[in-house]
């Protein structure tokens, strides 16, 4: 049994169909991107997974339980983090875990774990508009791994970063999953993302999961240069790309 | 992994202007001090003309300020017109707020509820005091509900749109993280609604004072509102500016005493908008 399993869902918002049956299985411990063009229902799955919307029909599972809801059994990243401004750095970590019911000094303590976790220590006191993107960004992956969740899911996380903290964070992203082992659910237009974070790419289109791409990259990947470089890395990515520019072309014809 | 060039940037970088020139240099209550000297000034000189029926000058309505003070008058008045004023204020915040709050949340409330708070703030609510005067009589009551019926309806209308205004992601935050309704109504909602609260309740200051004058006006003429008319029908012009001057500083204050509590209880809020003007 999968970790996490999407069972056929569907989305129908009046006559569109959002989502047009998507199945797919998450093994525990890896990372599945979710990549396609805009529109193409990568983010309504992923708020669905999440319980921020309720599928039309179909079944997610997390760890065999069937999802309804939100659940601290699913961490979730903004695209633009949604830091509280009035809370600083830790009680925005803890956000989450005060919702969970945690109480001091637990909720301090771990809070404090997470924020050395993303290497924000020295940004403990400071409120969101004192950060940048990046850092911002580093609060909303802790203050989702703070309640420990089975699967982590990030909804274009890097999306609105520039290109150097994009990458800088990839290799955050990267160390992290190699030191917790959380299932990861992400999604992304970055073609490069998709292949230097995933180990399975899902290419979406009109609703659909079009293609599946395993990524046999070998963790941890902690050298993003010999990645980059590697042929596997040149070789996924242009499958990718392929795989969107087919399903573009399929949908323009 | 950390970044640390990231990190070491300072929290809030001073910016100042390339090139300071005194525009910038003098300190906005000096300036505000030497305009309103100027503007005194200038009333009295020009005012000492003006038939005292019709027009009066600060000097005199100094000297009345004085004369009343000694008489009791104007304590005694102050007392008469800041109980109701208070108790009306008061009473609208502390049921205009959770109203709006709610009203913000609640789409059947809203759509149930809503057009009357609109309602309310478009009516003429002060033609409704003869009506209101046989319902409370000409009391301490009457001035409350007065009050109460002006300053209502900003407060509530302000944090109803407040809420409405709030991002509808960072509400999805509270659900995400499972946070009860009560959660996210007092961890999310609340808090970043203030600053359309506090807007409101300033507005709600200046209802309220044109509520307690217009009240003591109609009702039984008392307190501060009773001076100013009595006055004013038997042509003690500067004796009738002193209660207008003391409302006026008084409500200025109060606006003050809301934004001072708005920095108090969100700081963040000025850290983040805390733009100065040129």
């Amino acid at each position: 049994m999968a970790h996490l399993e999407v069972q056929n869902i569907t989305k129908s918002f009046g006559t569109h169909h959002a989502l047009d049956g998507v199945s797919f299985n998450v093994e525990k411990g890896d990372v599945v991107a979710l990549i396609g063009p805009s529109g193409c229902g990568k983010t309504t799955a992923l708020r669905i997974i999440m319980g921020l919307e309720t599928a039309t029909s179909g079944q997610v599972r997390v760890a065999g339980r069937p999802v309804s809801g939100c659940g601290h059994d699913r961490g979730m990243v903004f695209q633009h983090a949604e830091l509280l401004p009035w809370r600083d750095t830790l009680s925005n970590i803890g956000y989450g875990l005060e919702m969970k019911g945690m109480k001091e000094p637990e909720l301090s303590r771990t809070a404090m774990h997470y924020l050395e976790l993303v290497g924000l220590t020295q940004a403990k006191d400071r409120r969101p508009h004192q950060l940048s993107g990046g850092m911002k960004q580093r609060v909303g992956i802790a203050r989702a791994l703070a309640i420990d969740p089975e699967v982590l899911l990030m909804d274009e996380p890097f999306g609105a970063l520039d290109s150097q903290t994009r990458e800088g964070l990839h290799g955050e992203l990267l160390s992290i999953h190699a030191k917790t082992h959380k299932t990861i659910i992400f999604v992304t237009h970055d073609l490069d993302e998709a292949v230097m974070l995933a180990d399975r790419v899902a290419v979406m289109h009109a609703g659909k999961i079009s293609q599946i791409i395993p990524i046999e990259l070998v963790r941890p990947r902690l050298d993003m240069r010999a990645i980059r470089t590697s042929a596997e890395y040149s070789k996924k990515r242009t499958l990718i790309w392929e795989a969107l520019h087919d399903a573009g072309v399929s949908a323009a014809a | 992994m950390t970044i640390d060039t990231e990190i070491q940037a300072p929290a809030r970088v001073a910016r100042r202007p390339s090139r300071a020139s005194w525009t910038t240099t003098i300190p906005a209550w000096v300036i505000t001090t030497i305009s309103v000297a100027v503007a005194t000034g200038l009333w009295e000189f020009f005012g000492r003309d003006v038939n005292p029926l019709l027009g009066t000058y600060p000097s005199a309505i100094i000297k009345a300020f004085f004369s009343m003070l000694q008489a009791g008058r104007l304590q005694d008045a102050l007392i008469q017109s800041s109980q109701p004023f208070v108790a009306g204020y008061v009473a609208a915040a502390i049921i205009g707020i959770p109203v709006g709050l709610l009203l913000g949340r609640y789409r059947i409330l809203e759509s149930a509820l809503g057009i009357y708070v609109t309602a309310g703030y478009a009516t003429p609510l002060i033609a409704l005091v003869p009506l209101l005067i046989l319902w409370f009589g000409l009391g301490f009551m009457v001035k409350a509900v007065v009050v109460f019926l002006l300053s209502f309806f900003p407060i509530c209308i302000n944090t109803w749109f407040g809420v409405k205004a709030v991002p509808k992601t960072m509400i999805e935050v509270g659900t995400a993280f499972c946070a009860s309704q009560t959660a996210i109504m007092r961890g999310i909602i609340l808090p970043a609604t203030i600053p359309y609260i506090m807007a409101g309740l300033r507005l709600g200051i200046g209802k309220a004072v044109i509520g307690i004058v217009i009240a003591e006006f109609l009702t039984a003429i008392s307190g501060l509102g009773g001076i100013i008319i009595t006055s004013a029908n038997s042509f003690r012009t500067a004796e009738m500016f002193v209660p207008v001057i003391l409302i006026m500083v008084l409500a200025v204050a109060l606006t003050a005493l809301v934004g001072w509590l708005e920095k108090y209880v969100a700081p963040w809020q000025s850290e983040i908008t805390g733009h100065d003007s040129v």
